[in-house]
């Protein structure tokens, strides 16, 4: 798809759903990302399927990426794709811990398990699913493992007990530390002082 | 008290005491294919509710994929479907290759398309006889699996591995093609419509399989649109979508190939559309080794930041191996931004979502697979279906738990 069919495109939407879209934008891999407010997701979503110049019928994923640092948290990712029309959207929102999103099940019920998967990851809650249970982890899993601040490791390990026949839960016991190996180049990347280094700062800032 | 004021529960007929029942298929169900836990609420054989149990395999990959470089997990993926495995990595090194702008050369792109086609037919091999399987048929398998031996011999012979081949590498394709392997992929493609015909014979006019799956799990148009089907959930319908013609990669859009479609959307459709989907393939196998040795030997790595350097001037080029230490340590660096890669995998549209942050490591991956939309359809296509039918639909769903649970 050609960029300035997707400026045309991002132009027609931002025209008919002013109210929705916060901003649009085409990147130079020919991909269309519009962003909009979390309040209107539902009407907008469901815009996009029916509009016959957009004609967003099927859903490709629904994911969400965190950024601990920011205000605005999570950033939750729609993907759609039109088999009519050949052409790919993405659509975002940004989203405090604290809030809550609509679910689009009603536009789209194969958003179902996406909804559960990003509930379940990330600990974002959908209101009016039918059925947010947790999805791909354990049954009576804690926590959500796909934050940046839950460890790689987890907290729990399981093992058979072959005293109590039956699996146990237990905190998890490392026998060696998670090694993560730092090997960005000193030159470029690393914004720390690197060791045996510490005094060169001082050096020249005297 | 006889008066009848308790109701008449005492006098119900046997008939009137049937209740729903719930049954649990699997996990460990031979045709679960996998780890599947359906909880099936039955009314007598025919089935009310269908709640898939998935994630018994899952392992984080996304997580863990946060905390390793580029290349570190472009294994992970083909731990994802290990059934067609190459077509996954593609979609990670499309990825790698747009953010960083790289051009693969031309022999790497043909060498892709060849084991693309290959993993196609063994996934496809893999589905059509294992659903025989399910509802039935013993000797399928045994005819298909000989010929996927083969083919996985030919994985065997160009990277080392059977199933795991990490072959695929962003900027190319990690070892050169053999003269022998090619010529031998050429005569096996020459073979192949044989062992084809004969599982045809076995199985397309079978009045057993012919019975267990015509009309059974019928996805319609709005089924399609409603629940993110794609690949052979939507051409068995008779929706010709086919990511290869819709939004070419690599270079399938100079390969002659035709996209069969399906009339009704039901499971013995989805069959007959894999079967020839296999003899696509093949052809375009065929098209792929003749190119290959019409275009004679060249790069099949694009040389530069992301690959590593030549052996040869590793021995004599000081740069070159400090390179080659640097890129097998640090790793290479994407820039900053975000990007979806598709590509059309035997099971459907299988995505890559990756955010970058501009160092060696992505910020976020997300892997679309399509196994997980087909098999959240389960609930909807199996209601009202038979017992024995969750497993013919099942089948034809092709699911391979690698990849729903990742």
């Amino acid at each position: 798809m050609s960029v300035d069919a997707l400026n045309e495109l991002a132009a027609h939407i931002a025209e008919k759903q002013a109210d929705a879209v916060l901003g649009t934008d085409v990147s130079a891999h020919g991909e269309l990302t519009v962003e909009i407010a979390p309040a209107a997701l539902v009407e907008f979503v469901d815009w996009l399927k029916s509009d016959p110049t957009c004609k967003f019928s099927t859903l490709i994923d629904i994911t969400a990426v965190d950024y601990p640092e920011r205000d605005r948290r999570f950033e939750v990712v729609w993907h759609f794709l039109s088999m009519y029309q050949n052409h790919r959207i993405r659509v975002k929102c940004g989203l405090r811990d604290d809030e809550m999103l609509a679910s689009i099940t009603s536009v789209h019920p194969g958003a179902g398990w996406y909804e559960r998967e990003v509930y379940d990851m990330f600990g974002i809650l959908f209101t009016g699913h039918a059925d947010l249970r947790r999805i791909l982890t354990d049954y009576g899993f804690r926590g959500h493992p796909l934050r940046k601040d839950f460890p790689t490791t987890g907290y729990t390990e399981v093992r058979y007990d072959e005293e109590l026949k039956r699996v146990v839960y237990e905190p998890v016991k490392l026998v060696q530390e998670y090694r993560q190996f730092d090997f960005m180049s000193p030159w470029e990347g690393a914004d720390y002082v690197l060791p045996g280094d510490e005094k060169a700062g001082e050096k020249a800032g005297s | 008290m006889m008066d009848g004021s308790k109701g008449f529960s005492d006098a119900e007929t046997g008939e009137q005491k049937i209740r729903n029942f719930n049954i649990n298929f699997g996990p460990q169900h031979p045709a679960a294919h996998g780890v599947l836990r359906l909880v099936l609420e039955l009314d007598g054989e025919i089935c009310e509710r269908c709640d898939p149990h998935i994630g018994l395999l899952h392992r984080g990959t996304e997580k863990l994929m946060e905390s390793r470089t580029y290349l570190q997990n472009l294994p992970y993926f083909d731990r994802l479907d290990y059934v067609g495995t190459m077509n996954q990595e593609h979609a990670w090194v499309l990825a790698i290759e747009k953010m960083t702008r790289t051009e693969v050369p031309r022999r790497a792109q043909l060498i892709r398309v060849l084991y693309c086609e290959i993993g196609r037919i063994l996934n496809h091999l893999l589905n059509v006889t294992t659903q025989a399987l399910d509802v039935g048929a013993l000797t399928p398998p045994l005819w298909g699996f000989e010929e996927r031996e083969k083919l996985m011999i030919f994985y065997e012979r160009a990277c080392g591995a059977r199933l795991h081949a990490a072959y695929f590498r962003p900027g190319g394709v990690h070892q050169d093609l053999p003269e022998a392997l090619i010529d031998d992929i050429d005569q096996w493609a020459d073979e192949f419509p044989k062992a084809l015909d004969d599982i045809d014979t076995l199985l397309t006019e079978n009045r057993i399989f012919k019975q267990r799956n015509v009309d059974i799990g019928v996805v319609t148009e709005q089924d399609i649109q409603e629940w993110g089907f794609s690949g052979v959930m939507v051409r068995g319908s008779g929706f010709a979508w086919d990511l290869r013609r819709a939004q070419p990669y690599e270079c399938y859009d100079e390969f002659d190939f035709q996209i069969p479609v399906g009339k009704n959307g039901d499971c013995y459709d989805r069959y007959l559309c894999r079967m020839a989907e296999m003899r696509e393939s093949r052809s375009i196998i065929k098209q792929a080794c003749a190119k290959l040795r019409e275009e004679g030997p060249g790069e099949i790595m694009a040389r530069g930041k992301i690959s590593p350097p030549k052996r040869g001037e590793m021995k004599t080029s000081m740069e070159a191996l400090i390179h080659h230490f640097k890129l097998y340590t640090e790793g290479f660096h994407v820039p900053e931004g975000e990007i979806y890669a598709a590509v059309e995998a035997p099971k459907g549209e299988f995505g890559v979502y990756l955010v970058a942050d501009g160092t060696n490591k992505p910020y976020r991956a997300k892997l679309r697979a399509p196994g997980y939309a087909h098999l959240q359809a389960m609930d909807h296509l199996c209601r009202g279906h038979q017992l024995a039918d969750v497993s013919a639909i099942l089948g034809s769903l092709d699911i391979v738990f690698g990849e729903v649970d990742r």
